[in-house]
């Protein structure tokens, strides 16, 4: 397989096409904005957490394929996952990514996204929903990015 | 909006074939020889930057091995040496613009540099409370942020002046928005994001009606349009040298010298001054009240150097052939299912923007990459032109005097290969 088909894995093409969990979420009682100013990528996140756990997720925005792509398998993982896994989950990300080490198999579906550490100008678009989803728990009400 | 159809069958591109030895030219610029993931380089990223051609690069190396010294300064060799060279380059740079005086031309480290120095010299003395500054729609941000911060500085209104679904200006609302408040116009001569050339000339003829002066913002225009500033009768005109195959770090800005004579200094320090106590400092003349410190003097060198480049070559044989390759390129393109040019003026140069329906920006940037292609991919430091198109980002071809028809079907092919992925 090539650099680009790696990339651009079928899952990665229908997510960005078809993303899931791709709503408001009018219960959401956590949610924040991100931006990545070099692409002007925009997405939103949606959290609702009860004791810690991820009760139900969503996110909003547009971008591009990766980033929504990994948008949408984000919160797919994520529902009914607990604050400490989505911690050890996106470190996992964040290391596979930027090519720091394979996919864990706790990952899950998201080892798709090994492609991206070929491509060291997209990290941000992967991991920009990732950021904004620790901004949303923390809940802090200003915009984040991943300058 | 205009197709990509209805720009060819309106016959505004004439096939003038010019004779340029392109492959020839080719020679002269020793990155055409650098390999991308083994593939040749296809550089059509000139609005961001433009290659060095061989002699450039010398000049600079010349200097440092050779003159290098600070200029104005020394009575040693060296020291003349380099500031014959430097204020070579000034006059080079004069004949370019053809500006009346070469004490009008003021080395600048680029557009946004010359800009704000306008805006802090000109902008703090002439505009108050209550004052208008008139920018366009499709201004890049160079030259709507310095006078955002002016504005608000003193209490003025920025106004912007709207352009069409073509992404050309509206001069008759352009007429409605000059007053009796207007301080100043600032305007691109040719888009970057869109590649529209503005009627600058007309542009300027309006405003001065009012007795407003026009900053013209050449950045893009310098290597792709003869420039005359007399001729324009411009204020203002600002351009950079790493955009005209020169070096970075160095730019132009020319403003005419009774204009210029009665504003304040930009940056204090050595070189702008005459004399200098602790009660008062006189200010040095034209232009070096406004080049305080040690400037780019290999920057500026080089530039001279790109400038006698580029005359040699003619700037009306690069306007006439690269005029050709962009109406190539359009007729190329615009036969590609889903893809919409972004900026459809009549009067265009060197830019083709686009957008792929289904693919963002970023990814055909990413696919094009692999091709050895460079494009810029974004919003091209344009914010609010992908606003006013509804768009959050584009693909930008921008093409140059070294680029070539062939260039532009490796271009075609990768394109129908990013559709080919996002099927
Ligand atoms: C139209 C226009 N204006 C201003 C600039 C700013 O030029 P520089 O970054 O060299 O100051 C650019 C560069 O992209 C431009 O295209």
């Amino acid at each position: 397989m090539s650099y680009l088909d790696d990339l651009y894995q079928e899952i990665i093409l229908d997510h960005s096409k078809k993303p899931r969990n791709f709503k408001e979420l009018s219960d959401a009682n956590h949610k924040a904005d991100g931006y990545n100013p070099l692409c002007g990528d925009k997405v939103s996140v949606y959290l609702k957490l009860e004791d810690g756990f991820v009760e139900d997720i969503s996110f909003m925005g547009s971008g591009c394929a990766i980033s929504t792509a990994s948008a949408s398998l984000m919160t797919q993982t994520l529902k009914g996952k607990s604050l400490g896994e989505i911690e050890t989950l996106f470190k996992n990300f964040h290391n596979l990514v930027t090519g720091k080490s394979s996919a864990s198999t706790e990952l899950g579906k998201l080892a798709v996204f090994h492609g991206v550490s070929q491509f060291p100008v997209r990290v941000k678009c992967a991991t920009l929903v990732w950021h904004t989803l620790q901004a949303a728990i923390k809940s802090k009400p200003e915009t984040v990015s991943t300058e | 909006m205009r197709t990509g159809q209805q720009i060819i069958a309106s016959g505004r591109y004439q096939t003038l074939n010019p004779w340029l030895e392109v492959e020839k030219i080719r020679e002269d610029f020793p990155i055409f020889k650098e390999k991308i993931y083994g593939k040749p380089l296809v550089y059509l990223d000139n609005a961001a930057t433009t290659q060095k051609p061989q002699s450039v690069i010398d000049a600079t190396i010349h200097f440092y091995s050779r003159d290098n010294s600070n200029i104005h300064r020394g009575v040693h060799l060296l020291s003349q040496r380099a500031t014959e060279a430097y204020e070579h380059a000034r006059v080079k740079v004069q004949r370019f613009l053809n500006a009346a005086e070469s004490r009008e031309i003021i080395f600048v480290r680029s557009v946004t540099e010359a800009i704000n120095l306008v805006a802090q010299t000109y902008g703090r003395k002439h505009v108050e409370a209550g004052d208008e500054v008139l920018i366009s729609a499709m201004e890049h941000h160079s030259n709507i942020v310095p006078w955002q911060m002016l504005c608000e500085e003193k209490g003025a209104a920025l106004r912007v002046i709207p352009i069409n679904d073509d992404g050309e200006l509206l001069l008759e609302e352009y007429e409605k928005l000059l007053n009796s408040q207007t301080r100043l116009v600032a305007v691109v001569h040719l888009s970057n994001a869109l590649g529209t050339i503005n009627p600058v000339k007309e542009i300027i003829e309006m405003a001065h009606q009012w007795k407003v002066p026009v900053l013209v913002d050449g950045a893009q225009a310098a290597a792709h349009l003869e420039v005359d500033v007399q001729d324009l009768d411009c204020d203002f005109y600002a351009f950079s040298g790493h955009k005209l195959y020169g070096p970075t770090g160095v730019g132009i800005l020319y403003g005419k010298a009774d204009l210029l004579d009665s504003l304040p200094p930009y940056q204090g320090g050595g070189d702008m001054i005459r004399s200098v106590t602790f009660e008062k400092t006189i200010y040095n003349v034209l232009p070096y009240k406004f080049e305080a410190g040690t400037p780019n003097v290999a920057g500026g060198i080089g530039l001279g150097v790109a400038i006698d480049y580029v005359n040699e070559i003619g700037l009306s044989n690069i306007a006439a052939y690269e005029n050709e390759l962009l109406s190539y390129a359009t007729e190329q393109l615009c036969g590609i299912p889903r893809l919409r040019f972004i900026g459809t003026a009549h009067q265009k140069a060197s830019v083709l923007s686009f957008v792929i329906e289904g693919v963002h920006a970023h990814d055909v940037g990413t696919i094009l990459d692999q091709e050895g292609i460079a494009v810029r991919t974004g919003h091209h430091c344009a914010q609010p032109v992908m606003a006013r198109f509804q768009v959050p980002a584009t693909a930008r071809a921008s093409v140059a005097f070294y680029n070539t028809r062939d260039e532009i079907d490796v271009l075609v092919k990768a394109i129908h290969k990013v559709i080919e992925v996002f099927k």
